[in-house]
């Protein structure tokens, strides 16, 4: 058997792979933005001075990096419906199950780049803000966290990028993900090569895209006049060299 | 008229009064009692040097005067009111973070090592704090900051990020921070430490500016010849007790101390 190009192009420019990827990619987005917002609040617990706070956060990290997604996913699609039956109607769907089960696995791993991230601002910076008579909250916004993304910016990448594989997993739970279309092709057709040669050329081309979004938004946190776009304002350089 | 029978409060404060009175002062770390007693007034628009060895507690005492830190004990009057802390009852407790904000925009304070917000260009540094804190528009932030990045002679780095100035720029952008936010008294910790040799002059330039404008200082610095030339009294640190307090003239020429002839033979 020799490889079919005309099948390999043919999958490629098929619409359910189209819709795979979508799916995967889709699945990964809400799992990082849910991952991100617990995993902020599970980093805040584990710098925060409350020993309770410490303890829940330090709890969630623990049990969600040794729990297998996998099991997490089945879990959530198979157990929890016949505990509570709120997850037996009908809006409870694999791409629900799929993007809340790998955000809340996800957020074991985001509280960690974060906390790290909070962590390596120095602390001059936090007293500067207090200094200037800012709350809290607002040293936090508008201090801190700024300069933490930028920290944060490259491990969340690979993260993402992982949660996009990642979404795979939820082919246990019928999620008509990417991988998962590709294998119901080839349960029908069997050839292995041209099917997965499909899924490969999908997922560079998704990984590929991430990445220039990911260097066009860590452009975004250079810090240095040059890098701006040039606008009529005050808050533009006049003229000089950096270092004149 | 009739007067109107006013609450009596402890004592009524006049300008004539310190602005910034410290009173008794102790802090401690651990079992290291780094504030042993510090007692000062500071009028308006003096400025007061305080020199010592490094470990001496004069940083210390700035964190506190901040309102950084809390003291073990002792207390802090602005304008004859007492700071960071409430009476509840009989005791005084100190006051919860969000309540100390509000008492730290009226002290401003200048670093060591600057600590500028990298990720502001020297105009939004400068701005951030009338935005955030004080509410005032953006517009009218920019056009402040804007005057007080002139006034430290920057206004031509105004959208420059905080690595691409120098050190002693860096460090006028940060006197322009503090400044901007109106304070009564500005505390400097020593301002020209982490700088070059070369960049000294231009802070310090800035700083006797401010004096002369007639804004009160506190100054913990090495800068023995910038205290004797701007300062209206320096103060010796030592072992968190102040040795002696005196105008320049009196200090540098006729210290009372032994412990301050001997300093002053290692800074000559």
């Amino acid at each position: 058997m020799e490889f079919d190009i005309g099948i390999f192009v043919q999958q490629l420019v098929n619409p359910s792979y189209l819709y795979g990827a979508f799916l995967s990619v889709a699945v990964a987005v809400l799992a990082l933005v849910l991952a991100t917002a617990v995993g902020f609040a599970v980093a805040l617990g584990r710098t925060s001075q409350s020993r309770i706070a410490q303890g829940a956060a330090g709890f969630y990290t623990w049990f969600f990096r040794a729990i297998p997604a996998l099991l997490v996913l089945l879990i959530i699609w198979n157990a929890l419906p016949q505990l509570f039956p709120v997850l037996r109607q009908e809006w409870f769907s694999p791409f629900i199950a799929a993007f809340i089960g790998l955000g809340i696995v996800e957020a074991a791993f985001m509280a960690e780049i974060i906390r790290s991230a909070l962590l390596s601002i120095d602390e001059g910076q936090n007293l500067a803000g207090r200094a200037l008579g800012m709350s809290p909250a607002k040293v936090m916004v508008k201090v801190v966290l700024p300069q933490a993304i930028r920290i944060a910016l490259p491990p969340t990448g690979n993260e993402f990028i992982g949660l996009v594989k990642f979404s795979s997993l939820a082919s246990v739970i019928s999620l008509q993900e990417l991988l998962t279309t590709a294998q119901v092709g080839v349960n029908i057709t069997f050839r292995y090569a041209e099917y997965y040669a499909a899924a490969i050329i999908y997922y560079l081309i998704i990984v590929s895209l991430l990445t220039l979004l990911q260097n066009y938004v860590e452009k975004k946190f250079l810090w240095t006049s040059r890098s701006k776009p040039k606008k009529p304002s005050t808050l533009e350089p006049i003229g000089q060299g950096v270092h004149a | 008229m009739s007067h109107e029978p006013q609450p009596t409060e402890a004592k009524v404060w006049t300008p004539a009064d310190p602005v910034l009175q410290v009173r008794n002062l102790h802090k401690s770390y651990q079992d290291q009692h780094v504030l042993r007693g510090v007692e000062f007034d500071i009028h308006q628009g003096q400025v007061k040097a305080v020199l010592g060895p490094s470990g001496s507690g004069k940083s210390t005492m700035l964190r506190l005067m901040a309102l950084l830190e809390p003291a073990n004990d002792g207390e802090i009057l602005l304008r004859g009111q007492r700071l960071g802390v409430r009476q509840r009852g009989t005791t005084t407790v100190p006051l919860p973070e969000r309540e100390l904000a509000k008492e730290r925009r009226d002290i401003g304070m200048v670093f060591q090592k600057f600590n500028l917000f990298p990720h502001l260009s020297a105009c939004r540094n400068v701005m951030l704090g009338l935005t955030s804190v004080q509410n005032i528009p953006a517009k009218e932030a920019e056009e402040r900051a804007m005057a007080m990045l002139e006034r430290v002679g920057l206004s031509h780095r105004a959208g420059h990020y905080p690595s691409e100035l120098s050190g002693g720029q860096q460090q006028r952008v940060a006197i322009a921070r503090a400044l901007v936010m109106n304070p009564s008294v500005l505390l400097f910790d020593e301002p020209t430490s982490a700088l070059d040799p070369e960049l000294v002059g231009e802070v310090l330039d800035v700083m006797e500016g401010l004096a002369n404008d007639g804004m009160t200082m506190i100054v913990v610095t090495h800068e023995v010849r910038f205290a004797r030339r701007v300062a209206d009294q320096v103060t010796l640190f030592d072992s968190g007790v102040i040795v002696e307090q005196a105008s320049p003239d009196e200090f540098f020429d006729n210290p009372q101390h032994q412990r301050t002839r001997k300093f002053l033979s290692h800074v000559h």
